[in-house]
């Protein structure tokens, strides 16, 4: 077979991200207004209030646009596992593939099922059916997340399997521990939770907007009243979540987590960076410049957040790869030389195993294999050369971290404000401005989170287990150039569409409906 | 006894009742195919849209859950053949793309490109999807290109166990005309589905009659092409695998040997051929029969399924290569036993998705639609 060529790695992680960002941007609305338009529709039902329904179908109607883009751009995520990162598909599929197909025969078809009666139904079922309808749909569309976030932390903590030289990929050993591992549960509250906040701001931020315009203002004031509720509550816990996926990352993905904080050497304990400004003159982990420009220090906090412990040790960029601390299960970490050798020792014995299983040498098969196990958990750093190749990009990573966190405090403090001038918010036109300019920030503040958790990781498509290079198709670059283009050029266009209806939609209003 | 060998027996039988359920649910796609022909006023067009927007999705989740199913059960076969026949994958995906939002944005003020760029996405859609994915799974008999060579892991610098032997990633089965014959059958069969399935729900006259009319020229070259296809592949050579040893040879009448050897399917596909065209002749010929779109329907289901069967079992080899031995067959492309048990435990949920699904259309669908309910309707496409 030919030599890969390199940018080929670069396309298929450009055409990735690219799409799964773009999936990103509709996804956190479904689950979002969603959750907002099933509490309406249940107040309508309780309380009869024509007013309820009549805001309960103006938000669907958005629910729906949004929606059908969130399908168009999820497909295309599903296959691309197979069109792209085909080796990938192979040697992870047996675990993989099972929560994905679980997602689509549970979750899509609940889904799929339901959207027709929440949208068609008003005038054919009964007030009840149809609420169940409602909240089957969203309760659908919140499972369908689960599995795929169960996949996602699969792939950052690699827990329950076994690799197998005989078929040259990992097997599923144990279900249970990849659904109910901790970094899957906490991924999945942290992640749905910020689409519910992203819905809200969505949701203040328009119904801003009709206060400032004079309009449907008892409309707009019941939904204010509803989504600042639901968005301080869930901003809240995505706070609380964060900090959890912060103490995952630090335990599972100590280079993810040296990154977010541009941390190059650690101390006992170590000082909590909450602001700083990166130094563009760092170039290397080796060299001896200091990584911040300007910096404000709390000292020991992050050995508290990271470790839940006050007198602890953090361990740096540097450190990691050069090895020899204690980790806090009590081992002392290895150096990145000696994982890149018990590496390649992997799979050079992955090697002889095959060769002697041809040659029909049981013996030999045997002593390969017990050799491929002993060192089978640094497998993936046989295939990188260069301790630079572990770094990921640190400004990256960093500054989404700090700007995700910061909006996230910021979000908290807005909700607030909103509830706490509720009662004169229509004379308040500073603070409508700033809920219709906070709507975008709740989508910046997704995607910086995804940006966090996956360029982090790099270079693993797997932990520890599958580096990128390993994971993708025997596909031309060209080919994956054409593809990317026209995905950015199609989504991009039904994005623009997506948009315009939306403004029609609401300077329509609801009364219209 | 659950035994590795009956698990994966079970999942290539889910994979291929599937096949055949995406196969009867293309009449979504055939009937965005007679979106222009069929209709002949705005207020036609409208009812033709509606009709079918209320089931796309369905469609659209049965080709993601079948692609999640693949993938779990045969991964070997989701990296071979995504990967491989990379460019008829993408554009199948394009095709369902721009479908997934043509419905509700096409009728919404302020869609930027006009009800009817959109309308050309749901003919698009029609027309090259049902197309192409009759001829990706020609190849399933017909073979491919393609080298598996697991043991490449260990070579750092091209570390990927699948690639395809051409350049032209999976256009290729475009060159061999037996896969085009399938592809034309599937054409045929999902806009004869929706002229049933129009005669079924809509209440309007000169919609009914024309598409009865229609079911003619419609109906007939499926059953020819069809034909074509079936024949040929029954008196070709086919994939076998010898049992014991995984080697894949050319066999003589292998499909033909296949049906002979499993009288169950034989008899399935026969009744599934039976029910499609009784479903066909009894809408010609009988002006009050509605129902034929059920008996095509089922037809449908159960010939795709039974084909689809026919190359998975008796050691046949399902996915083949011209690279022999690189052939997929469902025992060297499956999950792990213990994977295909878990996830066998799950597809017993299966029935009560069936339950739902049912209980939602029928308090849906008491009343046949007519373009008044479309008017009528705040939420209509
Ligand atoms: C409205 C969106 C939003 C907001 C306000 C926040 N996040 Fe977040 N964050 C996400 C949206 C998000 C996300 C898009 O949902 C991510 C990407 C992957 C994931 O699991 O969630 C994420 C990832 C993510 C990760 C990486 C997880 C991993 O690598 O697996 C950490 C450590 C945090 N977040 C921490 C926080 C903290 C401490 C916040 C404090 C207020 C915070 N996030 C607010
Ligand atoms: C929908 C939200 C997501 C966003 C915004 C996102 C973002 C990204 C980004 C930015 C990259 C590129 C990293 C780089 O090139 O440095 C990437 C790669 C990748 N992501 Fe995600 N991701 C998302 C969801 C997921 C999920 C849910 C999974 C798994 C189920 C996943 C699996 C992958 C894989 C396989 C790659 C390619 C290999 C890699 O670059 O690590 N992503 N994603
Ligand atoms: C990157 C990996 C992902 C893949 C492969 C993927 C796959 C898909 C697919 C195929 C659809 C269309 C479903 C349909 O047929 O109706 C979809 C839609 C959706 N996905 Fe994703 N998805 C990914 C990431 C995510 C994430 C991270 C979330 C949420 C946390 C999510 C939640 C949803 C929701 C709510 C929808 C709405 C539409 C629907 O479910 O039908 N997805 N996704």
């Amino acid at each position: 077979m030919s030599l890969l060529d390199a940018s080929l790695v670069d396309w298929s992680r450009a055409q990735f991200a690219m799409t799964a960002m773009y999936h990103w941007l509709f996804v956190p609305l479904t689950l979002g207004l969603g959750l907002i338009v099933c509490i309406m529709e249940s107040l309508y039902v309780k309380t009869g209030n024509e007013e309820w329904k009549k805001a309960t179908q103006f938000w669907m109607t958005l629910f729906g646009v949004n929606f059908a883009i969130g399908v168009a751009t999820g497909i295309i995520l599903e296959f691309e596992f197979g069109t792209n990162w085909s080796n990938y598909s192979w040697f992870v599929g047996d675990i993989f593939g099972a929560p994905l197909a679980i997602e689509a025969i549970l979750a899509f078809f609940m889904e799929a099922t339901f959207i027709s009666v929440m949208f068609f139904g008003w005038k054919k079922v009964s007030k009840k059916f149809h609420l169940a309808s409602t909240w089957l749909t969203v309760i659908g569309a919140t499972i369908s997340a689960l599995w795929i976030l169960v996949a996602n932390a699969w792939m950052q903590y690699p827990v329950g399997m076994e690799f197998n030289p005989d078929t040259v990929r990992n097997e599923m050993i144990d279900f249970w521990s990849i659904l109910l591992s901790p970094v899957a549960l906490n991924k999945f509250f942290h992640t749905v939770i910020s689409g519910w906040v992203v819905g809200s701001l969505f949701v203040v931020g328009i119904s801003s907007w009709y206060l400032l315009k004079k309009r449907e203002t008892g409309f707009a004031l019941k939904s204010i009243k509803v989504a600042a509720i639901v968005g301080l509550v869930s901003t809240i816990l995505v706070a609380y979540t964060g900090d959890g996926s912060a103490y995952h990352v630090s335990q599972q993905q100590p280079m993810k987590l040296a990154a977010m904080e541009s941390l190059y050497s650690g101390q006992k304990p170590t000082a909590l960076v909450p602001f700083g400004i990166l130094n563009p003159a760092k170039k290397s982990y080796k060299d001896s410049v200091d990584p911040f420009l300007f910096k404000i220090e709390v000292p020991s906090l992050l050995s508290l957040l990271a470790n839940r412990e006050m007198n602890t040790f953090v361990p740096g960029i540097k450190d990691i790869l050069d090895g020899g601390y204690i980790t806090q299960k009590g081992t002392v970490a290895l150096s990145f030389d000696e994982k890149h050798a018990r590496g390649k020792a992997a799979l050079k014995s992955l090697e002889d195993y095959q060769k002697a299983v041809v040659a029909k040498d049981t013996a030999a098969a045997k002593i390969h294999k017990a050799a491929l196990k002993e060192n089978y958990a640094q497998f993936g750093y046989g295939y990188i050369d260069r301790a630079e190749m572990m770094i990921p990009s640190i400004p990256t990573v960093y500054y989404s971290f700090h700007i995700m966190v910061m909006l996230g405090f910021y979000f908290i403090l807005l909700f607030i404000v909103f509830l706490w001038k509720q009662k004169s918010i229509e004379k308040q036109k500073w603070l409508l401005w700033i809920g219709v300019l906070s709507i975008p920030l709740g989508y910046v503040a997704g995607q910086l989170g995804w940006v966090v958790a996956e360029v982090g990781r790099q270079p693993w498509a797997i932990q520890d287990v599958l580096p990128l290079q390993a994971a993708i198709s025997h596909i031309s670059t060209y080919s994956v150039k054409i593809t990317f283009f026209l995905f950015l050029i199609l989504f991009t266009a039904l994005l623009v569409a997506e948009i315009r209806i939306m403004l029609k939609q609401i300077k329509k209003g609801p009364v219209a409906e | 006894m659950i035994t590795y060998s009956f698990l994966q027996h079970y999942w290539w039988f889910l994979i291929s009742l599937l096949g055949g359920i995406l196969a009867f649910l293309l009449f979504i796609q055939g009937g965005q195919s007679l979106l222009y022909s069929l209709s002949k006023t705005e207020d036609e067009k409208r009812l033709l849209v509606n009709a079918l927007g209320r089931k796309w999705e369905f469609t659209f989740t049965t080709l993601v859950t079948f692609g999640g199913a693949f993938f779990a059960s045969f991964p070997l076969f989701y990296s071979t053949s995504f990967g491989g026949a990379y460019w008829v994958w993408m554009a199948i995906l394009f095709c369902f793309i721009i479908q997934a939002v043509s419905y509700e944005f096409q009728s919404k003020p302020g869609n930027v490109f006009g009800a009817g760029t959109y309308r050309a996405f749901l003919f698009i859609n029609g027309l090259l999807a049902t197309f192409l994915i009759g001829v990706a799974i020609a190849t399933f008999f017909t073979g491919s290109d393609f080298i598996v060579a697991k043991g490449n892991i260990t070579n750092q610098l091209a570390p990927v166990i699948s690639s395809w032997g051409n350049e032209w990633h999976g256009l290729d089965a475009l060159f061999t005309v037996r896969n085009l014959t399938l592809g034309i059958a599937v054409f045929f069969l999902s806009r004869s589905l929706a002229l049933l399935f129009f005669v079924n729900r809509l209440n309007n006259e000169v919609l009914e009659a024309r598409s009865r009319k229609f079911l003619w020229y419609n109906a007939i070259p499926f059953v020819v092409f069809f034909l074509i296809f079936v024949i040929w592949t029954l008196f070709s050579e086919g994939f076998a695998v010898n049992q014991a040893t995984g080697v894949v040879t050319m066999e003589k009448y292998k499909y033909f040997t296949n049906l002979i050897e499993m009288p169950v399917v034989l008899v399935l596909f026969l009744l599934g051929v039976v029910a499609v065209l009784g479903g066909v002749i009894g809408t010609w010929i009988t002006p009050k029969f509605k129902s034929g779109i059920w008996f095509a329907g089922v037809g449908t289901v159960v010939t795709v399924c039974s084909l689809l069967l026919l190359v998975g079992y008796n050691n046949t080899s399902y996915y083949p290569s011209t690279n022999l031995q690189s052939s997929l067959t469902i025992f060297n492309s499956s999950s792990s036993f213990f994977t295909l048990k878990a996830m066998s435990l799950v597809s017993l949920f299966i029935p009560v998705v069936l339950v739902y699904i049912f209980i939602a259309w029928r308090s849906m669908e008491k009343k046949r639609i007519n373009i008044q309910d479309v008017n009528e309707d705040e939420h209509a496409y």
